[in-house]
């Protein structure tokens, strides 16, 4: 049997008009165009990772998508349902974190939002304790269960918002911004789980994101927004490919060295503190980080590495040039 | 169209949800007990001060509009129980900017539920039971001083009465959380509107000039919750161009109240998410 997409959106446009003050009075009013034309569709239990520049119509996109924005012209399904007309219909089978805005109640400990959550998507009170010993064993919320959501670190709070998201296990999980400002273990244990909650559950999944790292985790298929229109769409090498982003290695060495050139696979592009710390450019897809590595090391003895990722703004500048 | 709604309204489980989100709200309310005896201590100071301002106007006169300090009590207790009733209950409605702009109206949208009964129920503030305690203790004091002829119909009134004022004054705190759809920041406006709504009930409608009478009994119908039934209640004619039966149409003005309300809300519901804007 064939499912129907998870999503599908069709020549999806929203317009907002601004207003913006000329003199005591008058006010000129324009028209900007947030989402313009955006045609695709997502599969059913797929992954994908929704991602562009800040402001390139990302978050109105996701609004379209939950039926929180009607859009200005076009259509879009969601589980087969037009969201604004059905929301609550829904609301039911979607999971939505906004990763900056909060949808616990501040005041309450976990567990009573998620009691109240419980009851408000009517769930059966087995399944529903089932459920949530599920989520608080593998995403480790058991020790801060009783603890004010306005007392939570970040990585806490962003945790039990996930589990909010899934209580009511929705067929479709949409995180917008979901690892921002975490650290990189925090980051690392949420991705984890993500794998794991939709290995066992067939959880679709659409993702927006800044990190380079969990597009590439998390997600098998990345669409590249820009100004309102879909700048690609396709594999995340697939986007290497085109804009050839490249990741940085950076090598601290015991000792100084000449510069570390002609290492496979990667270009020289810095040398600082006279040979001390080193930067190599490479591609992934093309090389492995642990192959630079091993080729650095036959030349020199590593302290420390870092590697620094593309930035998401730089790749869709390249992508913007590429076109 | 009609018996649907009836049947979902009726059926227990639609109101399930609902029941415990204010029972989480109540829940970390209580949870201060200290700063909640505060809360309501203020609130009954606050109700206390503006009774004081009928007392002092008192001591000057001894007939306002048509009653006498008795009456004025009567009618500022009725006002006051089906106002702080109201605020108690949708008072929380005029920070609707502020559900906007942290984004807890998206997330009302983004759940299975009515987004009005979602914000209803995101808040009550039972402090507001001060002043509701003082309006009682008011008109405990104020009925066995007037000269009130008691029949069948002064009880009915007298239950009624706050009942379906407090309606009123919550459909008028539903229509000015409306208007916030498209003020985006107009709650300084819209409260004159509520607050200055309730002050108008507090006193006897006949001292006001003709348009602003029609305002509060017609446009923002004030007069319903409080005076119009007080002079039935104390059987006195009012003024000569105010009809007394009015007084008995308090459950329909609080219907055409929430019905106008109710429009609006959809309307500014509409404007939010961009239907047709």
């Amino acid at each position: 049997m064939t499912e129907q997409p998870i999503i599908e959106a069709e020549g999806l446009c929203r317009d907002f008009t601004v207003r913006t003050p000329l003199g005591r009075f008058r006010r000129a009013k324009r028209t900007v165009h947030a989402v313009a034309d955006l045609t695709f569709s997502v599969a059913h239990g797929a992954a994908v990772g929704y991602i562009g520049a800040n402001g390139a119509g990302k978050s109105t996109t996701i609004k379209m998508l939950t039926g929180i924005l009607v859009p200005t012209a076009g259509t879009v399904r969601t589980c087969g349902l037009e969201p604004h007309r059905r929301r609550k219909e829904l609301a039911r089978q979607i999971g939505v974190v906004f990763g900056q805005r909060s949808q616990l109640w501040w005041d309450l400990p976990l567990r009573e939002s998620y009691r109240a959550l419980a009851a408000v998507h009517d769930l059966d009170p087995a399944r529903a304790r089932a459920r949530l010993g599920e989520l608080v064993d593998r995403l480790d919320l058991a020790s801060f269960l009783d603890t004010p959501v306005r007392q939570l670190s970040l990585g806490q709070r962003i945790r039990g918002e996930i589990a909010a998201a899934l209580l009511h296990s929705p067929r479709l999980l949409v995180l917008d911004e979901p690892t921002i400002g975490l650290d990189v273990l925090s980051k690392e244990r949420l991705r984890v789980f993500l794998v794991e909650e939709r290995a066992a559950h067939g959880t679709s999944l659409l993702l927006t994101t800044h990190d380079m790292d969990d597009v590439q985790r998390l997600t098998e298929r990345v669409l590249v927004v820009d100004k309102g229109r879909m700048a690609f769409d396709g594999t995340l090498t697939g986007l290497v490919d085109v804009v050839g982003a490249q990741r940085v290695m950076v090598v601290d060495l015991v000792e100084a060295c000449p510069g570390l050139d002609q290492v496979a696979g990667t270009e020289l592009v810095g040398v600082e503190a006279g040979g001390l710390r080193q930067r190599l450019a490479f591609t992934p897809g093309r090389t492995t980080a642990a192959q630079v590595l091993a080729a650095v090391a036959e030349r020199a003895v590593v302290r420390d590495l870092a590697i620094e990722e593309p930035d998401i703004e730089d790749v869709v500048r390249k992508l913007y040039l590429a076109r | 169209m009609c018996a649907r709604w009836w049947f979902k309204v009726a059926d227990p489980r639609v109101l399930a949800p609902y029941r415990a989100l204010l029972a989480s709200r109540l829940q970390s309310q209580l949870a201060y007990r200290r700063s909640f005896a505060l809360d309501v201590f203020g609130a009954v100071g606050i109700g206390l001060l503006e009774f004081a301002e009928v007392y002092v106007i008192f001591a000057n006169i001894s007939i306002l509009g048509g009653l006498d300090f008795a009456g004025v009590a009567l009618l500022f207790a009725l006002a006051n129980i089906a106002f702080s009733l109201a605020d108690m209950t949708v008072g929380h409605l005029d920070a609707l900017p502020t559900y906007i702009r942290t984004g807890l109206l998206d997330a009302f949208l983004l759940r299975p539920l009515s987004v009005l009964g979602q914000l209803v129920t995101s808040d009550v503030q039972l402090r507001r039971l001060g002043r509701t305690a003082v309006a009682v203790v008011i008109l405990a004091v104020a009925l066995p001083a007037s000269d009130i002829d008691w029949r069948a119909e002064t009880v009915y009134l007298l239950i009624l009465t706050p009942i379906a004022g407090a309606a009123i004054f919550a459909a008028l705190f539903v229509l000015a959380a409306a208007a916030q759809f498209w003020l985006v920041d107009g709650a300084e406006l819209t409260s004159a509107f509520t607050y200055g709504g309730s002050y108008a009930a507090s006193y006897p409608t006949s001292i006001f000039t003709m348009p602003v009478r029609v305002l509060f009994t017609f446009v923002i119908p004030a007069a319903f919750t409080a005076y119009l039934p007080t002079l039935l209640i104390l059987g006195i004619p009012g003024p000569p161009d105010t009809p007394v039966w009015l007084g008995w149409l308090t459950p329909v003005a609080a219907a055409v109240a929430w019905v106008v309300a109710l429009l609006a809300w959809r309307l500014g519901l509409r404007h939010y998410t961009g239907t047709g804007s």
